[in-house]
């Protein structure tokens, strides 16, 4: 569970995000829809604490986000970013990407661990051996996802996880991450500025603009079109 | 001949390691009027290819081969460097899809769309250029033109330094325009203020574009005949309007895998690729 209360994050003198609240639930798929620079991104890195400059209180499953070492939110919450072509280690083979975070953790049966999730995303123990260049963008896709759940979270970030593949190779993605939430339990926070797949990934949403939170609002009512601002709409009707 | 563009059986290929070729682009043919024509494939389909052996910008080492291919009735084939140099930017346009790769770092957006406005009319005064600049940037939606003109490309976002490299290409007035995915950097918003500038542009001056796009959506709403291209083969060729009524099992199966705001929540179906697509 995420609680975030009144959370403002300022970059010298213009404000990301102002005086942001809200609370993702336990298992949820919660949605984060707007513009760039609307501040969505900002409100991720701020709950994984990779800007740590920011006023308010955040929760990560009742640990004080500031008050909490890096390591032990680490195995609390993960973030998979846009572009897996920037967020993997390009003279790392993909087992030791995966391997990484738990070797840093001191983790029991690294190998082991390794080939379980690597058949878990689909790719199979023989991708171990390969560099990130070897493969395709959802393929490294696939890497990214492993190696944010290689240390068991219950939380996973996702900063348009799939804006920079293909659309066959981005429904091939969704898939994945919708069974990986079933079988092993997971929240998911979303950041997206495509509308149609939000709606199809997430129980709740909630629209941001210019630094600040529009509406919030839940799949059914996104639907029903039951949406109270203006903005909102406009969005649902660009899209 | 009516058309503004005509290419017939297009090849473009790429030597490997061994030394052998493969081919990215296997045999295209089109033919464009005054029209919006839209390319749509996936990545390595060939379709920013094709665009850019049309502009004559491919990468050196690209080996091409083409039966003929014209441009408003002249024949691009045997056209020499110069002339095709001559053509690009005054008659033939390219935008490009990321703006932080395409403007140059260290000069003011205004003063690059001035010089894109000064090579084509070497008389034009410093004062009349900069006024057609700053009056290009507003017809890009740009809201304070004179702010934005002396700002340079780090300073600007991705919706605005592409609405910036859109001015410098639109302010000579191509009769052709490839737009290689123009918006894909843009948010939903902005991208219909931009595509309407472009619409009216092929409107008002019976421009010819090229839109190549991945976005089957994008594409159907605004062009008004599309190409569908996978593995280097055009695999169909069908008005807008009727994309939803396509036959080829690819474009039936790319239009199936989109998520849709009203869709049914069982998992996407995915595509699963027949080799004898790219044989054709």
């Amino acid at each position: 569970m995420i609680e975030i209360e009144h959370l403002t994050v300022r970059f010298g003198p213009s404000i990301a995000v102002r005086d942001v609240s809200l609370t993702v639930r336990d298992g949820e798929s919660f949605g984060l829809v707007g513009e760039s620079g609307s501040g969505k991104s900002t409100l991720l890195r701020s709950i994984m604490n990779l800007n740590r400059d920011w006023d308010g209180r955040i929760a990560i499953n009742g640990l004080d986000a500031h008050a909490t070492p890096r390591k032990r939110l680490a195995r609390e919450i993960q973030m998979v970013f846009q572009d897996p072509y920037a967020s993997l280690h390009p003279r790392y083979v993909v087992g030791e990407q995966i391997a990484e975070p738990m070797r840093i953790n001191r983790m029991a049966d690294i190998e082991r661990r390794t080939v379980e999730l690597l058949e878990l995303i689909g790719l199979g123990a023989k991708f171990r051996f390969r560099f990130p260049h070897e493969l395709s963008g959802g393929q490294r896709q696939r890497v990214s996802i492993a190696r944010a759940l290689a240390l068991e979270p219950k939380i996973l970030l996702l900063d348009e996880p799939t804006s920079a593949l293909d659309v066959s190779i981005q429904a091939e993605i969704l898939n994945l991450l919708n069974r990986l939430r079933g079988e092993l339990g997971l929240t998911f926070v979303i950041v997206s500025h495509d509308l149609a797949v939000i709606s199809y990934m997430c129980d709740r949403l909630a629209v941001m603009r210019n630094a600040e939170l529009v509406e919030t609002l839940t799949r059914e009512a996104l639907r029903a079109r039951d949406i109270r601002s203006d903005y909102t709409r406009a969005l649902v009707a660009a899209s | 001949m009516s058309s503004l563009v005509d290419i017939d059986n297009l090849r473009v290929s790429f030597r490997q390691d061994d030394g052998s070729f493969t081919e990215a682009v296997r045999g295209v043919s089109l033919s464009l009027g005054r029209e919006k024509l839209g390319i749509v494939g996936e990545s390595g389909s060939g379709k920013s290819l094709t665009g850019r052996a049309l502009l004559g910008v491919l990468p050196p080492y690209a080996r091409m081969s083409v039966e003929r291919m014209s441009f408003d009735g002249l024949d691009l084939t045997s056209a020499t460097p110069r002339v095709r140099r001559a053509l690009r930017g005054g008659r033939m346009g390219m935008i490009l899809q990321d703006p932080k790769f395409s403007l140059n770092p260290v000069m003011q957006v205004g003063r690059q769309i001035v010089e894109a406005i000064r090579i084509g009319d070497r008389r034009i005064s410093g004062a009349a250029a900069r006024k057609r600049a700053l009056a290009m940037l507003e017809a890009v939606q740009i809201r304070e033109p004179e702010r934005v003109f002396g700002l340079y490309p780090h300073e600007l976002s991705g919706g605005m330094g592409q609405r910036v490299m859109i001015a410098m290409m639109l302010v000579r007035e191509p009769d052709l325009l490839v737009a290689d995915e123009p918006t894909s950097a843009l948010d939903v918003t902005v991208r219909t203020q931009v595509l309407s500038i472009l619409d009216e542009l092929v409107t008002r001056r019976g421009m010819g574009l090229i839109l190549i796009s991945h976005d089957l959506n994008l594409v159907s709403r605004f062009c008004d005949r599309v190409l569908v291209m996978y593995a280097g083969h055009v695999v169909e060729d069908l008005q807008a309007s009727h994309l939803h009524q396509a036959t080829h099992p690819y474009t039936r199966g790319l239009l199936a895998c989109l998520p849709s705001i009203d869709g049914p929540l069982t998992p996407l179906p995915t595509l699963n690729r027949d080799a004898g697509w790219a044989a054709s």
